[in-house]
Formats: C-alpha cells, sequence, structure tokens
C-alpha cells in the first residue's frame, strides 16, 4: 500500500453526469477511505469520448491512464486491480493521450479540456491560460483586430462571418456604451461543444470576451446560456466570480484601469432565441422575436447600443490566436476555411464524442475513422450536418472535405459542426415531417413563409406519407412541398423558415424512396 | 402563492435593463411555475404592461404558468435521440406513466415533456428526471428510474 497521494479523474460534464460520474465519484471516495488509501479527486471536464464515460483517470510516473466506461460497482473491483498505480484490468484504457480516437486529434480550443479542474484558476494559469489576455493589454484595440482578421477565424455558430470584420466595425462605431454578448443558445441537436467549453474550461470563455471587450472598448458583456444546460450556467456564474475575485475581471482588468463586467443570462427554451437578434430582445427582457436588419447588431444591438455577438467557440479562439500568434492559427485548415472546429458525433454512432480538427476532413474520415460507424452495427444510411437546420448528406458526398464553401457547394452547411448519424431504420419521409414541425412549434411568428409554411409543411408530407396508394396525388403533392419549400427559402425573414428546406428537401432529393417515389436520379445533386 | 416570497423576489428584482427573464427565473424557481396572480404584481413592479409580462411568459417554453407535477420527466425527442429510438422511448413513458406528453397526469404526480436537445447527443437517447439527468437509455432502464422515484 503506497501512502503517496494519487491524483484521481472523475468528469464532472453534464454528459458523464448522465451515466452516473457523480456515483463513481463518491464510491471512489468511500472505497479509498475504508482502505486508507489516499487520494485527490478532481472533478474535471470530459475529454468527450463519451462512449468511455465515466472515464476514470489516474496519474501515474507513465503518464495518465484511463479507466472507462466505469460504473460505481466496478470501483471494488478496480481498486483490488491496482488502480491508483495503473493497474490492468478490463477496463483500461491505456495512456489516455494515446488513444487513437485523442491522439489523431488537434485540440486547440479544446486543449485544456478534460484536462484541468475547470474552476481552478491555478490550473488555467499552469496551461497557457490567460497568456493571449495579457499579449492583448499590451496591444491597441486596432493591433488586437489585425491578428483576429488575419488569423481567419469565422464565426463557429453558423454562419460563418469573419470574426475580425465584426470585431473591426464595433470598434468604428461611436458610442459611450458598447456590448459584447456570448452566444450559448446552443440548440442545435448533435451540438454540445459549446456547453463542454463553459463546462469544462470556463475561463477560457471569460478570457476570449475580455479579448473582445478590450478590442472594441466595450465594458460590460453577457453569457446567454440556454435554460436545459443548468450545469454549464452554474459553472460560468462560478468562474466569473472566481475571475472577478483575481482581477481579471471587473472595473480595472488585470490592473489595466479597463473595465469590463461579464454576467449570465438565462434563456428560457426557445430555439430561435439562437438566432442573433432574437437573443438580444430576449436578453433586453422581450419576447425573442427577430429584428429586421439593418440595423447591424454591430452598430445598433443590445439596448440599441454597438454590439460584438459570438458564439462560444469564436470567443474561445481568441486566447491561443492572441497567444500564438494569428500565422499559427492561420496554418490550420483548408482555402478560407482557416483554424480547427470541434466536430460534434451524434446519434447512432458507436464512438461518440468530441472531434477537434482542422477543416478539411472528410466526413468519412469522422464516421469510420473516428466515429467507428454506427453504434447498431447496421449499415449508415444518412448524415445530418449543421444541426436541425442542416442538410441530411448522403454517401455518395462523403468524401467532400468539410470546409464552409466544399459544403455551400453542394447545398449543405458546416454549421456549428454538429453531425447526426443515422442507420437504415431511418426514414428520411419522417426526419423531414420532424423537420417541418420543430419549425412549427420554435418559429418566432414574424413572417408567414415560416409561420404557416411549416405547418402546411407538416401536412403537405403527411399526405406524401399517407397516401402510397395515389400514385397522381402523391407526385401533385411532391410538387407542393417543392413549391412550398422555395416560398420559405425565399420568403422568410432568418435562417429558421429560410433553411427548414435544407433537411427537407435534402431527404426528399436523395431518400425518394422513403417518400414512396422513384429511386434517386443519379443526376440530382 | 406564497406573497410573502414573492414580494422578496421582487424586492431582489430591482427594475433596471432587462429585468424581466431573470425575474421570471427565480419566481419560477421559487414557486414551480410563474402563477397568473404574479403577473400584474411583476407588471407593476417593472412599470411594464401586463400584456407584456403575459406575452413574454407564454412566448417561451420554459415558463409555466399552472402547477406541474410533483415530478418532472423530460424526455429528449431531438434528432441524435430519435436515431437512437427516442421516440418509442417516449412513447414508452406516456404507457408506463399512463400520461400524455405536455400532460400532467390526473394525480398530480408527473408532469411529462418532451425537450429538444439535452445536449447529450452522443449518449443518447437522453431524459431528464426532476433536474437530473440520465444518458443512454431503454425502456428498461427507464422502467428502473421511474420505480425508483416511485412513478
Ligand atoms: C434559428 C437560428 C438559431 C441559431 N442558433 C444559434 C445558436 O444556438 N448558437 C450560436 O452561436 N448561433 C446561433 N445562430 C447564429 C446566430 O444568429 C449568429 O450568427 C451567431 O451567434 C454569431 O456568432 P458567430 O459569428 O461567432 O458564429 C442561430 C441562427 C438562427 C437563424
Ligand atoms: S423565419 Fe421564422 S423564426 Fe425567422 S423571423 Fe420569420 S417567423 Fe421568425
Ligand atoms: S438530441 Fe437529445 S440530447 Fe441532443
Amino acid at each position: 500500500m503506497t501512502s503517496a497521494i494519487v491524483k484521481v479523474f472523475v468528469p464532472r460534464d453534464s454528459a458523464a453526469l448522465a451515466v452516473g460520474a457523480d456515483e463513481v465519484a463518491e464510491a471512489l471516495r468511500h472505497e479509498c477511505q475504508c482502505r486508507g488509501l489516499k487520494v485527490e479527486l478532481v472533478r474535471n471536464g470530459s475529454r468527450g469520448l463519451f462512449w468511455l464515460e465515466t472515464l476514470v483517470e489516474v496519474q501515474t510516473p507513465q503518464g495518465r491512464i484511463a479507466y472507462g466506461p466505469v460504473e460505481a460497482a466496478d470501483v471494488p473491483g478496480l481498486l483490488d486491480a491496482g488502480l491508483l498505480q495503473g493497474g490492468e484490468h478490463p477496463l483500461r484504457q491505456g495512456v489516455t493521450e494515446q488513444i487513437p480516437f485523442l491522439a489523431l486529434q488537434e485540440r486547440l480550443t479544446f486543449r485544456r479540456v478534460g484536462v484541468i479542474d475547470p474552476l481552478s484558476l491555478a490550473d488555467y494559469e499552469a496551461h497557457e491560460g490567460w497568456a493571449g489576455l495579457r499579449r492583448a493589454l499590451s496591444l491597441d484595440g486596432s493591433a488586437i483586430i489585425q491578428e483576429m482578421l488575419h488569423s481567419g477565424l469565422r464565426g463557429r455558430g453558423g454562419a460563418a462571418f469573419p470574426a475580425g470584420i465584426k470585431w473591426k466595425t464595433v470598434r468604428e462605431a461611436q458610442s459611450a456604451q458598447k456590448y459584447v454578448v456570448c452566444n450559448a443558445d446552443e440548440g442545435d441537436s448533435g451540438t454540445y461543444s459549446d456547453r463542454m467549453t463553459m463546462e469544462g474550461d470556463p475561463f477560457m470563455l471569460i478570457e476570449g470576451m475580455t479579448i473582445a471587450a478590450l478590442a472594441v472598448g466595450a465594458t460590460r458583456g453577457y453569457i446567454y446560456i440556454r435554460s436545459e444546460y443548468p450545469h454549464a450556467i452554474a459553472t460560468m456564474k462560478e468562474a466569473i466570480a472566481r475571475a472577478t475575485a483575481a482581477g481579471f475581471l471587473g472595473d480595472s482588468v488585470c490592473g489595466s484601469g479597463r473595465a469590463f463586467h461579464l454576467e449570465v443570462r438565462k434563456a428560457a427554451g426557445s430555439y430561435v432565441c439562437g438566432e442573433e437578434t432574437a437573443m438580444l430582445e430576449s436578453i433586453e427582457g422581450k419576447r425573442g422575436v427577430v429584428r429586421a436588419k439593418p440595423p447591424l447588431p454591430a452598430l445598433s444591438g443590445l439596448f440599441g447600443q454597438p454590439t460584438v455577438i459570438n458564439n462560444v467557440i469564436t470567443f474561445a479562439s481568441a486566447p491561443i490566436i492572441l497567444a500564438r500568434g494569428a500565422q499559427a492559427y492561420r496554418d490550420f485548415g483548408v482555402g478560407r476555411s482557416h483554424g480547427t472546429l470541434p466536430f460534434q458525433l451524434a446519434g447512432n454512432i458507436k464512438h461518440g464524442g468530441l472531434v477537434e480538427k482542422a477543416f478539411g476532413l472528410t466526413l468519412r474520415e469522422l464516421l469510420y475513422g473516428f466515429g467507428g460507424g454506427t453504434a447498431s452495427g447496421r449499415p449508415i444510411k444518412a448524415v445530418q450536418v449543421g444541426g436541425p437546420l442542416g442538410a441530411y448528406v448522403p454517401e455518395s458526398q462523403w468524401d467532400v472535405p468539410l470546409d464552409y464553401e466544399a459544403y455551400a457547394a453542394m447545398g449543405a452547411v458546416v454549421g456549428h459542426g454538429g453531425i447526426v448519424v443515422h442507420d437504415d431504420t431511418a426514414d428520411l419521409s419522417q426526419l423531414a415531417r420532424y423537420a417541418m414541425e420543430f419549425c412549427a412549434i420554435e418559429s418566432c411568428g414574424k413572417c408567414t413563409p415560416c409561420r404557416i409554411g411549416s405547418t402546411r409543411g407538416v401536412e403537405v408530407i403527411d399526405r406524401i406519407r399517407f397516401n402510397r396508394n395515389n400514385d397522381q396525388n402523391r407526385a401533385e403533392q411532391v410538387i407542393l412541398l417543392r413549391d412550398l419549400c422555395d416560398t420559405m427559402t425565399h420568403g422568410s425573414l432568418c435562417a429558421m423558415g429560410g433553411m427548414t428546406p435544407f433537411p427537407v428537401l435534402s431527404a426528399l432529393n436523395h431518400y425518394p424512396q422513403d417518400f414512396g417515389l422513384a429511386a434517386p436520379d443519379q443526376a440530382a445533386a | 402563492m406564497n406573497d410573502l416570497s414573492l414580494s422578496e423576489l421582487l424586492a431582489a428584482h430591482p427594475p433596471r435593463d432587462g429585468a424581466l427573464l431573470p425575474l421570471l427565473h427565480a419566481v419560477q424557481e421559487a414557486l414551480g411555475h410563474v402563477p397568473p396572480a404574479a403577473v400584474p404584481l411583476i407588471a407593476e413592479h417593472l412599470s411594464l404592461s401586463r400584456a407584456e409580462v403575459h406575452g413574454v411568459i407564454s412566448y417561451y417554453h420554459f415558463f409555466r404558468s399552472s402547477a406541474p407535477g410533483k415530478q418532472v420527466l423530460q424526455v429528449c425527442r431531438a434528432e441524435a435521440c430519435q436515431a437512437r429510438g427516442a421516440e418509442a422511448l417516449l412513447a414508452h413513458a406516456e404507457a408506463r406513466l399512463g400520461c400524455a406528453s405536455h400532460h400532467t397526469r390526473a394525480d398530480g404526480a408527473v408532469t411529462l415533456e418532451p425537450v429538444y436537445c439535452l445536449g447529450l447527443c452522443a449518449s443518447a437517447p437522453a431524459l431528464q428526471i426532476n433536474e437530473r439527468l440520465h444518458a443512454r437509455m431503454t425502456p428498461a432502464k427507464l422502467d428502473a428510474l421511474l420505480a425508483k422515484e416511485g412513478l
């Protein structure tokens, strides 16, 4: 029996909690106490290898050794097998960093997630924390923006607009009060990288938003977090309190004399409030209805003032860009898609989890190289990329490199990097119906194509699906559906109504059999 | 409704820019819902019309105007969970509880709600019961969970 204190890591990420991480931590504490073993239990974020959660790691001279998926009942057996020395056991996965799923990644924004105690300022500092902010404090705002522009960073929340240009617009706007707002509404099915960031490395988001504030001259910031993420909300609030107490936020950021105050706002379960202007309305205390643009939020945003709005991962990219230099970041990626994206494998996939890679790898590499195919063991049939407003991508397109332009060219979107896998039991007419139904439930109601069109869309798809014996009627309904999608695409004020046709039409075009139509026309893209 | 706690909540949320959502969250956290009787008080406190306050409460899925059941079961039915059998899981929950989704059972014991993504999409299907998350669900595991909750 050793007497040295051994560090053991048990994640506190929601996805680990949902499979019993608290029970595992409690069992470890209890068993070690009974056996007189000294351990320091660290509750880290998740490494993002979700099929292995709860992933327990032990610090050894060989590095951190991983065990998973661990359940509370496994703990006595693991300790018997010498868990604390990295002993052999059927659940032993080897050195964490060498697990291929992790070893093959290019982690920039996620380099600390799962590694450190998310709320430890000392851990953060010891792992390159605040280096970007310190550099930003030595530059003037326009030099910070020059770095952002040169990095090639584009917004990671979906629309992929260059972050530096947005920041420049806000910086050049004349106003006594400017704001920085983080969009942490993350409503897309299949996405969880914002949640993992907030739960696993909250100081990185604080640092990124502070850099933005310094660049544009804002003194107040808000993080709008969806109500479905109570753990992220609690972690961010605690991190803000600690960062403020340590002088990284407040009236004088790092003693610079420049103020930045940050506050969490809890959303209330409306998908469209992820749209930036609806989010502003919501923060202002109103119904989250989309505003017409112009004016751009960069000029007239929160409370009518110039406002930087970015996604969590966009802000979280700023510290490393400042710390390592724009060129180092820019060198990742292909074409005009620079840097990395945390791709998120979800749905029917054997190895579901977070894969941060430079742009340019293919869906097939993600699905099989990282994901290992379906969890059900059946063939993959359809993959929805980029959230509920993203297209279903059929196998013929799985070798296209993941970059914004290449995906746009085939009528799909990379979006926030969410990838939802369906096996061959999926009925794409059912999923198309669901897309319309979701739009009908979540529409803000401001424009008719979206509000009424989505309800009509459900009805038309139902007539196609349940009219299997009447070919003529079905053909007419398909024409109607295409017409309706055309109206929604061109007549909607925002992407909610404007992009719902992406999943619907891609399902119809690539999987016509599921709608009772003839097999796919090879010419159809 | 507990008048004392409502007035305390109002006092703790003085009028300021964008005060309405934080206040509604505080009320719902304390009382489990935002009772219609609270609407005029909130409106007066923030110098808003009752219609504005009601409009906000009814717009957002998260806010409730009536008390939920003693326990709340939320089943995710977004795409990633659908790919792992969420629709069947929700149907199973309805049958097992004798309660349709979007409803509170007649005896007030449980409310069943569909939700759209809990951020556990890589460990689908997912659900939440009494604010505790559960992933990699199956009908059998759900039965065991409900039994543990006395349902
Ligand atoms: C219906 C709808 C929902 C959206 N949801 C989100 C979201 O959850 N998170 C997000 O960052 N952006 C979302 N967006 C995109 C935002 O409007 C906006 O483009 C983004 O937050 C800007 O940040 P970025 O430039 O860093 O991507 C959504 C857009 C629409 C139309
Ligand atoms: S498209 Fe839909 S969500 Fe967007 S503004 Fe119009 S009604 Fe609102
Ligand atoms: S889709 Fe169910 S948790 Fe995300």
